[in-house]
């Protein structure tokens, strides 16, 4: 109704109040805990990724950062099916050959934008709190357009998440009574039912149709994707400590700083 | 200062459901349609209906047809309805309700992928077509959609939205204006109609041969109401003012079930569905009073035992409904006995629980919106107890006097719709009735409008001299410094709640009168402080006009019908009077400020409608006379 | 059970205006729409605020409450400590008319840019078949009351009068998944949401969803959704390939 009401000079403004935002609550401290939660992902990872200490041969544990291992500087127990495509030129570090992907996965997370938006880029810090950037274009453009590509991501994840389920099988296999061996699996659990909880699986599943009633089966998965898609953020949050967890612990084993019975 | 100018062929007053309807046939037929509104467009009173619309679509019952809701309509309204109207709404219902879904409403489903139906006080068989507990909600959103694509196509063709259909909001029309000569067409025609800009408090005026009121009701006359501050009566005054008649004016609906805490939301709806869904009345000591309250007439159609209205839910051909779904004035009345004799809750209403009726789940899936506006508004879990209910001021049956083919008034140009029109629902309405009333003369007032403007030969011309009184008038309130208007409106809707509400005597009516008499002087006097620009004292000055106007039809009627029945309950007339059926009070105000009240006698249904209907049944309602007659 | 409260309301007539101090009476049960009204009633009777139905169905009364957006009447005094000051503005988005009313009209304007629902020319009224699970998706969006509250909260918007022209706003972005999912609905409509009606600019940062008075899940049933049926129609080879080669339509 553009036109319902007459144009008068007195109008056309914002009430015009100086402060950033009225909020009375903490709204600062949940992006605050964001920024360290992701912060401290990210400082792990690079430790992670140059440390060598990610496979424990006797128990069959290999650190989920660094798995699947391609690189022919892997151990041959830590080689993902005895593969190593990548040949001897290659001399860094093998989990950084791997890192793209679920690292991609996350970046390009509906839950991860989110959240690093609030916390990194503050755009916006907090509902009703004035972001500090004078232009906004959000994903509209290059570069942000690109995380348009999510859903390739997700399909890394989905064989990420496989190998990281089958690395636990094996580690059952050789050291069922092993804490590491409990630890990896609950990790691989955590780590699918994150990646199926993705807003981009549940589009795939069905939500693209327009007729579930058409497709009983796929509209089944959907219902049960949105389920898990309700609790993608816990889930994004359980699984990136799962995860950081399960490769510390399997370092220190590596490490042998823990070494008692049942390691 | 310049008066803004507008001229359409059809100026449609109020967008709720009657309204926007109204306006979509009118624009539909090729008229310049106008809607004014005294809120924003979508946020009309419609939006708070809740149980669905009512229309024998048969979807759930093959049984159901428009006689059967004809006959369930007239019983409902005790055989007072003008008869013309509730067959022409029965009949009509179900295409209405079906072009809302091709215009993208989405009613809740059946298996087989029809619009679901579901059952409401009074109704014999599954009938209201819903969505969930908002349908208001999805009545209003597909009109106020449709409406932007009637803009969109124009858009199209003439490159402007608002070529053939524009939104006033947030506009207050104050007065019709007539031509007084009959140069252009009959005489005291509907010449255009004189408001102001809520915003501004600048001045407007439309100039059209049409006018269709779509103003609502009245409820804003009594403290306990579930209606919001628009329903000031606005429609019924003017249309009084301009000279139009009122009909069944002492016939009010009190929705059994309004919240009764906290005091702040008193009266607001909890609606009717809950009954339809297996909820029940308990009064303090555990019992299902309703047993105890249901009417001869209504003897063999309702449930005597617990188990056998238990059963219904699961299996209507063989059990006869529960009394919690009796039709609306006996469920209104039987809580307020209860109350009265002491067994109410303690916040001064009864218990309405669903909680031991349903799984949580399902409470949440059928009743999403009590369940969250009982969470948000009274800190009660409906899943896990009992809501404290009473009964509000809901609905007026009575309104201008219309012609049911094309909802004209007795004014030429004037058209009517929706509540603020009498007669289609006799002495009490059905839940679910009013949607669908909305919409079948809505679109008939649309078209009656559009059709009278065609067979004009001229239009119809604005006198000057009308335009300076209204303006006079609406400016008074702010070069006064009198009284706050607040208390004033508070005096009335305290006079019309205690001394006219559900049950009336005879001196408490007389004594509202005499209030009203004394509120009229005072209204003189009222001042409203602050400019012109949204100022919401000036506002209510205003609208108390309306309020009095048509608080003293109420009451006058009320005065008069020695009876009881429906939506007027004679404590000193307690029973149903055959005579007094035949009659209509008709209210007028011939001098534009006293109203005067007069017996007017209705036509004799017609045979084949008559014919319906089971002798014995007619024989508790009508005359000797009259069943003679039609032998 | 009622105890004074100090408000600080804003007033003011367009954009220029201030923080007014009140100290108003509260009782139990009451909201923050009562003790505007009691302010009207009592102390400032041209103080102007838009309300409605009173009970969170029309949308009406959408305010700023301690800088939170919400509805006047579905905030309850209860929610707040006796001794604490009640900061109440307007909606900060849209242009103010007169103390909490703001000019909502950006609104209107832009649900006129979004094409109506668009049947295929041979259904007829009456012959519409539809199966619950088709409808609830877009039911639920169709549960908006349009308070606006969304549009006024995203910072796209609020921090960027710039891009008003580009943007609908989550009301509205939301208001294209319900008729995209329609199952009857035909018209092209993911295009057009990204390059008319900016959904491009939306990132996801959830505030719609947050503010909603009728708890619709905005950014994940249908903001994020419909990011994805973009994504089909734009940004993926591989459904792009496939469409071509079956020759489908979604």
């Amino acid at each position: 109704m553009t036109q319902t009401t007459p144009e008068s000079p007195v109008r056309r403004q914002r009430a015009q109040i100086k402060v950033r935002t009225l909020r009375t609550d903490n709204w600062w401290l949940a992006p605050l805990l964001t920024f360290l939660g992701l912060s401290s992902f990210l400082v792990y990872g690079v430790w992670a990724i140059f440390d060598g200490s990610y496979y424990y041969a006797p128990s069959e544990y290999i650190a989920p950062f660094s798995s699947p291992c391609l690189a022919t500087s892997c151990p041959e127990g830590a080689r993902f099916l005895g593969l190593a495509p990548f040949g001897d030129w290659y001399t860094l570090p093998p989990g950084l050959l791997i890192l793209g992907l679920p690292g991609g996965f996350r970046l390009t997370c509906y839950y991860y934008r989110k959240s690093y938006y609030r916390s990194f880029w503050l755009s916006p810090p907090a509902c009703a709190v004035q972001e500090p950037h004078g232009k906004y274009s959000g994903e509209t453009r290059f570069p942000l357009i690109i995380q348009n590509i999510h859903r390739y991501f997700f399909y890394a994840a989905i064989a990420i998440g496989l190998i990281l389920a089958y690395d636990a099988v094996l580690a059952l296999i050789h050291t069922p009574t092993g804490l590491g061996t409990w630890i990896l699996i609950l990790n691989a659990v955590l780590i699918n039912l994150y990646t199926l909880s993705c807003h981009s699986c549940r589009h795939i599943t069905a939500g693209r149709l327009n007729h579930f009633s058409r497709h009983p089966v796929r509209y089944k998965a959907w219902t049960f994707v949105s389920k898990l898609n309700a609790k993608h953020q816990p889930l994004a949050w359980a699984s990136m400590f799962s995860v950081m967890g399960a490769d510390f612990y399997v370092r220190l084993v590596a490490k042998g700083i823990v070494n008692f019975p049942f390691a | 200062m310049e008066i803004e100018r507008h001229e359409y062929d059809v100026v449609v007053i109020g967008a709720g459901g009657a309204g926007l309807r109204a306006a979509i046939e009118a624009r539909q037929q090729g008229k310049r349609t106008a809607i004014v509104c005294k809120s924003l467009f979508g946020k009309a009173h419609t939006v708070m209906a809740e149980g669905g619309a009512a229309a024998a679509m048969g979807n759930v019952n093959s049984d159901d047809n428009w006689m059967v809701h004809f006959r369930d309509t007239m019983r409902g309204g005790k055989f007072l309805n003008n008869w013309r109207m509730a067959e022409l709404h029965a009949k009509e219902a179900a295409d209405r309700v079906w072009e809302l879904e091709a215009w993208g409403a989405l009613f809740d489903r059946t298996k087989d992928g029809k619009i679901s139906q579901r059952n409401f006080g009074g109704h014999e068989y599954p009938r209201l077509a819903h969505v969930g507990d908002r349908t208001g909600l999805e009545l209003i959103r597909t009109l106020q959609q449709r409406v932007v694509a009637l803009q969109q196509e124009d858009y199209e063709t003439h490159g402007d939205y608002e070529a053939y259909i524009k939104v006033f909001q947030e506009c207050t029309v104050t007065r019709l204006l007539k031509d007084a000569s009959s140069v252009h067409g009959p005489a005291g025609a509907i010449s255009g109609a004189f408001g102001y800009w809520r915003e501004t408090g600048n001045f407007i005026l439309f100039d059209a041969p049409a006018v269709v009121l779509a103003t609502g009701g009245i409820g804003k006359s009594y403290v306990v109401t579930s209606n919001s501050w628009e329903y000031t009566g606005d429609g019924h005054a003017l249309a009084l003012l301009a000279g139009a008649n009122l009909i069944n004016m002492e016939f009010i609906q009190f929705h059994p079930t309004g919240m009764v805490w906290p005091p702040s939301v008193r009266g607001i709806l909890v609606t009717e569905s809950v009954r339809g869904d297996g909820g029940v009345l308990r009064n303090s000591e555990g019992k299902r009073f309703m047993f105890d309250y249901i009417p001869d007439v209504f003897k063999d159609k309702y449930a005597t035992t617990e188990e056998e209205g238990d059963r219904w839910y699961t299996d209507q051909a063989n059990n006869r409904r529960p009394p919690e779904l009796l039709p609306r004035d006996e469920v209104a009345r039987a809580i307020n006995a209860e109350v009265k004799a002491g067994r109410g809750s303690p916040q001064g209403g009864v218990f309405l629980d669903v909680s031991t009726r349903l799984p949580a789940e399902e409470i949440k899936r059928r009743l999403p919106s009590m369940h969250h506006q009982f969470k948000e508004l009274a800190d009660v879990d409906i899943t896990a107890e009992p809501m404290q209910v009473g009964p509000t001021c809901h609905y007026i049956m009575g309104g201008v006097e219309v012609d049911a083919d094309t909802g004209a008034a007795a004014v030429p140009g004037l058209f009517a719709a929706g509540e603020v029109s009498g007669g289609m629902h006799g002495s009490n309405r059905l839940g679910g009735n009013s949607l669908s009333d909305l919409l079948v003369f809505g679109r008939r007032a649309g078209l009656g409008a559009a059709e009278y403007v065609n067979a004009l030969p001229a239009r119809p011309a604005v006198a000057q001299e009308s335009v300076d009184a209204a303006k006079a008038e609406a400016l008074a309130p702010l070069e006064r410094s009198g009284e706050n208007p607040y208390e004033v409106h508070h005096e009335l809707q305290r006079t019309m709640n205690d001394l006219v509400g559900i049950i009336r005597k005879a001196e408490e009516v007389s004594e509202a009168l005499e209030v009203v008499e004394k509120l009229k002087e005072r209204v003189e006097l009222v001042g409203a402080a602050g400019s012109r620009i949204y100022n919401p004292g000036w506002h209510l000055a205003l609208d108390l006009r309306n309020m009095l106007l048509v608080s003293e039809c109420v009451a006058r009627a009320a005065l008069l019908r020695q009876e009881s029945r429906g939506g007027h309950t004679r404590d000193d007339f307690p029973g149903m009077n055959p005579e007094w059926r035949r009659k209509l009070l008709v209210c007028a105000t011939p001098d534009g400020a006293a109203v005067t009240v007069e017996e007017k006698v209705q036509p004799p249904m017609r045979k084949d409608l008559f014919d319906l209907f089971d002798l014995g049944e007619l024989k508790k309602y009508l005359t000797e006379e009259e069943l003679g007659n039609a032998e | 059970m009622s105890y004074k409260a100090k408000f600080k309301v804003w007033r003011g007539e367009g954009g220029e205006g201030k923080l007014e101090d009140f100290t108003v009476e509260v009782n139990e049960g009451e909201v923050v729409l009562d003790i505007i009204h009691r302010l009207q009633a009592t102390q400032a009777p041209d103080l102007a605020v838009r309300w409605n139905c009173k009970a969170g169905k029309c949308g009406s009364c959408s305010m700023e409450i301690n800088g939170k957006p919400r509805l006047g009447c579905m905030t309850r005094m209860s929610t707040f400590e006796e001794d604490e000051t009640i900061t109440v503005t307007p909606m900060r988005t849209f242009p103010v008319i007169k103390d909490l009313v703001t000019d909502v009209s950006f609104n209107y304007q832009k649900a006129r840019e979004i094409p109506s629902f668009t049947p295929p020319a041979d259904v007829r009224p009456g012959e519409y078949r539809m199966k619950q699970v088709d409808v609830e998706r877009s039911q639920e969006f169709r549960k908006c009351i349009e308070c606006f509250m969304c549009n006024n909260v995203c910072h796209v918007i609020r921090d960027h009068e710039e891009n008003k022209p580009a943007f609908a706003g989550p009301r509205f972005l939301m208001r294209i998944a319900e008729l995209d999912m329609h199952p009857y609905d035909v018209a092209e409509r993911k295009d057009s949401a990204q390059e008319q009606h900016g959904l491009g600019y939306c990132n996801i940062t959830k505030c719609c969803t947050e503010v909603c008075p009728e708890h619709i899940k905005i950014t994940d049933n249908a903001l994020i959704p419909m990011k994805e049926r973009v994504v089909d129609r734009k940004y993926d080879p591989l459904v792009w390939l496939g469409n071509k080669i079956f020759r489908r339509k979604s």
